[in-house]
């Protein structure tokens, strides 16, 4: 019995476990790494300034991607409510990838300059004030938590290390761009810009 | 722009089918290595704390569901895009799927919207049909900021009364859910002063009606009409042109307590309307101002 050889010896099937689960990542994944279609981005892209970048940690740290996509599906029922389906290209700049996978509230992919200003800080402060059959959590905090920009020009110089063209002008002025800023305007910088450079 | 190389797309092809082939090589290798073919009562020989394990061949059903798992795959790659650069026999591509459902829905809707564009918005509110669809838009699109039933709330403008900040008539609504409105209210605390902004906060309560202080009033009157005046007119009626509110009708978009009132003239007020026409286009728009027009027009 040749299977027993396998199923007695640990680090032999650990060994062909791998080979054999990897099959579908080198297939699936590895091959987009090399992909112009993944890898540029699409004409336009900029890299988020110093303000919608501290946004973007702040909508990761309240798990807002927990309940809310970016991600519009190509199909019309996606497109009729969102706007155009999400390209690759636009995320080349993203890292990581805040795609999501579950939508409690609606998909925020375009939500960039729908909205005015001043609906997204009442609707965060509490999102009944303005819809009053919504269930999304209020974030009243943001309003008095103030940004301090330490980490702003290290976050900046570790995405340039993965590609995003960060001038050095940028880094060297981000802290002072976000000192003292509340996050909400962090935040709602960040989202007014989600989903603009493609044209409707 | 899509394409792999074809170092790339040789790899796919070849892991891909490799494990196909692999996987069904390895099932006939094994099977034909089986001591019995049918079911008996032997056992492998080993035994733990009391248990055995037969020595039977893979169920029959179970290896012929593999095999169809083997052809379906196969199948599968040679019919769509699967295998590399490889197109598939029937062509797929996930723009052109996409691109066909629009197609139909242009073609199933498209002459309605285009008959709803040729028709006035005065005469669309009329249109049961229209103000369905101009509902399900509004809901999607307006309700966020100004309700689902379309009455607003504290900064968002209730659409439902005769009140207009930039005008009611078909025309001018139609003008704010196309290209948007942008509201220039300039804080006058810095120019008025505390009691500045007190006395002509009086003097807005005196508009509509509300218990005032005299002689505030009086002074605020005058700071009125050099200050306000341009705007909210010399009747405090406002002013379509710049989405001046009238002040002497007691609708209050920023609240009407003398400390709302105080506030908004401190600090100014900014209210914004984004433009729609990038997002709904200038078919629907026009279906929505259609809707929002029926609203205060029954």
């Amino acid at each position: 019995m040749r299977h027993e050889v396998i199923e007695k010896n640990m680090g032999l099937m650990i060994i062909l476990i791998v080979v054999a689960i990897s099959f579908g990542a080198l297939v699936e994944i590895i091959p987009l790494f090399f992909m112009k279609q993944t890898t540029q981005p699409v004409e336009n892209l900029k890299p988020l300034t110093a303000l919608e970048l501290e946004g973007r940690d702040i909508y990761q740290r309240e798990g807002c991607l927990s309940c809310h996509s970016q991600m519009i599906r190509p199909f019309r029922a996606e497109t009729e409510r969102y706007g155009p389906y999400s390209v690759a290209g636009e995320s080349v700049y993203d890292h990581p990838f805040l795609w999501g996978s579950k939508r409690t509230g609606p998909d925020l992919a375009r939500v960039g300059q729908r909205y005015s200003d001043e609906w997204q800080r009442a609707h965060l402060y509490n999102p009944r004030d303005v819809v009053p059959e919504s269930n999304m959590p209020g974030f009243p905090w943001l309003f008095e938590n103030k940004i301090d920009g330490n980490d702003t020009a290290d976050k900046m110089s570790a995405l340039r290390m993965v590609g995003v063209p960060y001038t050095d002008e940028q880094i060297a002025s981000a802290k002072t761009e976000v000192r003292g800023k509340r996050e909400i305007d962090a935040l709602v910088a960040y989202l007014q810009q989600l989903g603009t450079v493609i044209e409707r | 722009m899509n394409e792999l190389t074809s170092f790339w797309s040789g790899w796919i092809i070849v892991i891909s089918l490799g494990s196909i082939f692999g996987s069904f090589i390895l099932l006939s290798v094994v099977r034909k290595g089986q001591r019995f073919n049918s079911e008996t009562e032997q056992t492998m020989g080993h035994e733990f704390d009391g248990i055995e394990e037969y020595d039977n061949p893979l169920p029959r059903w179970w290896y012929w569901m593999f095999v169809l798992t083997v052809i379906f795959a196969l199948a599968y790659l040679a019919l769509y895009p699967g295998l590399g650069n490889y197109k598939g026999l029937l062509g797929w591509t996930q723009e052109s799927s996409y691109e066909r459902e629009v197609a139909k829905a242009e073609a199933e809707f498209g002459p309605m919207f285009a008959q709803f564009s040729q028709t006035p918005i005065e005469e669309l509110a009329q249109n049961d049909q229209a103000m369905r669809i101009g509902q399900r838009l509004f809901a999607n699109n307006c309700a966020q900021c100004h309700g689902s039933a379309a009455t607003g709330s504290y900064g968002f403008p209730n659409l439902t009364d005769d009140d207009w900040l930039y005008g009611g008539n078909a025309a001018a609504i139609s003008h704010t859910i196309l290209n948007g409105r942008m509201a220039a209210m300039p804080a006058w605390g810095p120019m008025l002063g505390e009691e500045g902004v007190h006395n002509v906060s009086q003097y807005v309560l005196s508009l509509s009606s509300k218990e005032t202080d005299v002689k505030a009033v009086q002074k605020g009157q005058q700071l009125y009409a050099t200050n306000c005046l341009a705007c909210h007119g010399a009747e405090g009626k406002g002013n379509h042109l710049f989405g001046a509110p009238n002040l002497t009708d007691n609708i209050w978009l920023y609240g009407g307590s003398p400390q709302q009132v105080m506030q908004t003239i401190r600090n100014g007020r900014n209210g914004q309307m984004p433009a729609w026409e990038g997002i709904l286009g200038k078919d629907k728009a026009h279906v929505v101002a259609g809707y929002v027009y029926s609203l205060s027009n029954q």
